[in-house]
């Protein structure tokens, strides 16, 4: 956030987005001694490995961008908007495993983080956030562009901290760095005032190094396996709901191999999407509020749940009342506080989902005898399939295209989104078989997430296909963002599905407020193909079904960012749907069967 | 198809034969966490944003001057209680978490002002709480009395006779009996097939 035009402080100065940063020869790295406590900041991030910064300029965090004039190991990315900083950040996070970071000056900088920080502990992403602050003799002053910022992040922390010593600064970033990415990973945020990054310091810091103080378990108590082991062998309707933290500690490949190995069916929420093979006859789908209705039967009639890396958010779990009621419930998670918080758990494993999946792969004797289990699942796949109705002309179904996208590209393909009702089709229709590649915002429900996550998910993986699905709800909160996307020339396809609504709300409405439409509506939203032309990008616009193939191609084609405006149905609705608070297995496929239940 | 099971509203399965309905408790936690600014602020935030119901929160600093120990009495179910004590351990200054036994040493004290007028009567009552005058005037007289939450009410509903003009009370302090160490340094998250999920006392 730069410095608003009525400051009368002269001395914080307009700054500008373009790099003009002297040219490095190819190949060489080269070491600059550090001088300041802003090099020891940037030189804490080189020991960590960070080879992309996301950012805005300003006043107090002048220092540390500075400090990174001359570097060449690391790019910073400047962003339209912190919010976009951030989010790009957290996509980096999340496809990569490591933490991503995003930079900003004091108050308005700051607090324009905060959306994001929160998604990222919600969703438990390494996330890294540097912020400027006023020099210290000013902290507590309300001086320009001061803002408490340890003390408001610090319920959507996992760790935060005010720096205190150019001596020390270093290492603090190196320490965040380290709790950021160790353990349950999540959000960490090091406040830097500007009389701590500018002095001199010659103090070299550490590799990131966690406290002592915390000690993430990594295997779970051995007897308490062997105990597992054998509930889950005499288990007559098994199955694995596996969550993000299945992704986050990638035992995705461990997780696969022990339900193929013992036959168990496996479902997924959201965050853990992409952790097992939607297209192996196993696979149960997603499970929820808007997950397959199989999964939700499966769920409610199962008497063993291996649960791996889930909070049991309300989202997936319904009522707790009525959530997997007959059944045994291990809980594999390594945050002790997630054990037994919303659903008690009858055999909590504490470790690393990987670590405790081997274990449990090692300690089986047998195997579940659930074939009759395994026949009534696939009963309900066909039962009660995920399905939209096709009309004969226009209004395009958003279904409709998600699955033509999912078609044209590769499987791993990585898929950001928004939120709201486009996030909810993309997640249903696309055919998810690898981890890393589903980044959105589950947990916080952050709209005008897709994009910026579409930028950071790109730098982070050039080689892959990235593809960001929004609303056009949504996308008017971020597309800002474009300007960076063109700047950048990264070949991402931004499709909006464009129903003139914040279409989650009108769903709601429609079901639970009479219809009674109030403010959900935007018939007001610009075109987005000539938005996006604007920009520099490519725009196309998509209305009738036999455009689609062609937009499509034309699209992916493209070489650079291209928005694909594809005019939905309006009325077109998110379905199944268990309603909020509700039992798991009452889902409705349609409006009218909302009523019933 | 319809299951036979439920769970009651803290998500654990119903056992019809001994349903079970929590019923909230007194608790006493101490907290060995890491003297630093902001821990304060961060124990009675996490208190606060998760609805546990809390009474009273004291702190100071121990032997290591680089260590503080809080004690928090909350007033929970047991659910609430271990969630309470997993949350208080996870925040990164927090060392150790520990819930104190009925058996540990608690204390409270409390300042109390009352109307002068029976200085007499004040003095016996003081005397027999084994409290102490720290003030006495032609109009008010002040005194503390220390002990347990029961010793302070009783001795708070005699002193009502005068007039209370003003009272404070510390909150809990807090320290195990004997040998067993109140917090220890060296913890480990030992977690069993037991059900109860332990935080550090467990």
């Amino acid at each position: 956030m730069s410095d608003s035009a009525q400051t009368p402080h002269a001395d914080e100065v307009e700054t500008e987005a373009t790099d003009d940063r002297p040219d490095e020869p190819e190949g060489e790295s080269h070491v600059e001694p550090i001088e300041t406590g802003a090099d020891a900041v940037v030189a804490a991030l080189k020991n960590a490995g960070v080879d992309y910064l996301f950012g805005v300029q300003g006043g107090a965090i002048m220092p540390v961008y500075d400090a990174l004039y001359s570097e060449s190991d690391m790019t910073h990315v400047t962003m339209a908007h912190e919010q976009g900083a951030v989010h790009a950040a957290d996509a980096y996070g999340i496809v990569t495993g490591d933490p991503g970071v995003c930079m900003a000056t004091s108050g308005p900088g700051a607090t324009n983080l905060v959306t994001g920080i929160a998604d990222a502990s919600m969703d438990s992403d390494p996330l890294i956030a540097l912020t400027g602050q006023v020099p210290t003799d000013l902290v507590g002053n309300d001086a320009f562009q001061e803002t408490d910022t340890i003390g408001v992040t610090q319920p959507i922390t996992k760790y935060n901290h005010f720096a205190a010593s150019p001596d020390e600064v270093g290492d603090d970033v190196s320490t965040a760095f380290a709790l950021a990415d160790e353990g349950r990973q999540g959000p960490t945020l090091v406040d830097l005032p500007k009389d701590v990054t500018q002095p001199e310091t010659d103090v070299e810091p550490g590799k990131p190094e966690m406290p002592d103080t915390y000690n993430p378990p990594e295997k779970a108590d051995e007897d308490a396996v062997s105990e597992v082991a054998d509930v889950i062998s005499d288990a007559e309707k098994p199955i694995i709901l596996a969550g993000g933290g299945v992704i986050k500690a990638n035992a995705s490949d461990e997780l696969r191999a022990f339900a193929k190995e013992h036959d168990i069916p496996v479902m997924t929420t959201m965050p853990g999407t992409g952790a097992f093979d939607q297209t192996h006859e196993l696979s149960m789908g997603i499970a929820g509020m808007h997950g397959t209705g199989y999964a939700n039967m499966a769920i409610t009639l199962t008497d063993c749940m291996l649960a791996i890396g889930t909070r049991f958010d309300d989202r997936l779990t319904g009522d707790v009342k009525t959530f997997a009621p007959d059944a045994d419930i291990v809980h594999v998670d390594i945050d002790p506080a997630e054990i037994s918080k919303n659903v008690k758990a009858d055999y909590p494993l504490l470790g690393d989902a990987k670590a405790v999946l081997d274990q449990l792969a090692d300690a089986m004797t047998d195997s579940p005898r659930a074939e009759a289990w395994r026949e009534q699942c696939q009963t309900w796949k066909d039962e009660y399939p995920l399905d939209y109705e096709m009309p004969e002309d226009r209004p395009l179904k958003p279904q409709y295209i998600v699955e033509q996208f999912d078609e044209a590209m590769p499987d791993d393909t990585i898929v950001t989104a928004g939120v709201g009702q486009h996030q909810m089709w993309a997640w249903q229709y696309w055919t998810w078989t690898e981890p890393r590649t589903w980044v959105t915002s589950h947990g916080l429900g952050t709209m005008g997430y897709g994009f910026p996550a579409a930028i950071g998910a790109k730098l982070a993986k050039p080689d892959k296909e990235v593809i960001a699905f929004e609303g056009d709800g949504s996308f008017l909160m971020t597309s800002q963002e474009l300007s960076v996307a063109v700047r950048e020339n990264l070949d991402i396809t931004i499709v909006v599905l464009n129903n003139e609504a914040v279409g989650m709300v009108r769903q709601w409405q429609d079901g639970f407020y009479e219809g009674r439409r109030m403010a959900s509506e935007y018939p007001w939203v610009p075109e987005f193909d000539k938005l996006a032309e604007a920009y520099g990008a490519r725009g196309f616009r998509l209305e009738d079904y036999d455009e689609v193939d062609e937009v499509i191609q034309k699209a992916l084609a493209y070489d650079g960012p291209a928005v694909v405006d594809a005019i939905i149905d309006p009325e077109e609705n998110v379905y199944p749907m268990v309603p909020s608070g509700g039992d798991n297995s009452l889902f409705a496929l349609s409006e009218d069967h909302l009523d019933e239940i | 198809m319809r299951p036979e099971g439920r769970r009651n509203e803290d998500g654990i399965r119903i056992d019809p034969e001994a349903e079970a309905k929590h019923e909230p408790r007194r608790a006493v936690l101490s907290a060995l966490v890491e003297h630093e600014p902001g821990v304060l602020a961060e124990v009675s935030g996490l208190f606060s944003r998760r609805q546990f119901n809390i009474e009273s929160l004291t702190v100071g600093t121990t032997v290591d001057e680089s260590r503080a120990r809080m004690t928090i009495v909350i007033e929970e179910t047991r659910p609430g209680i271990q969630q309470a004590k997993k949350q208080l351990r996870k925040l990164i200054p927090v060392i150790s978490v520990r819930e104190l036994d009925h058996d540990s040493i608690q204390r409270e004290l409390v300042i109390v002002k009352v109307n002068g007028e029976e200085p007499d009567k004040v003095h016996a009552i003081t005397e027999m709480y084994g409290g102490e005058t720290l003030d006495a005037g032609p109009r008010t007289i002040t005194v503390e009395i220390t002990g347990n939450v029961q010793k302070i009410d009783d001795a708070i509903d005699a002193y009502k006779q005068f007039g209370i003009r003003e009272i404070v009370r510390t909150g809990y302090a807090a320290l195990s009996r004997g040998e067993q160490q109140t917090a220890e340094v060296e913890d480990e998250v030992k977690l069993t097939a037991d059900t109860e999920v332990p935080a550090d006392d467990d």
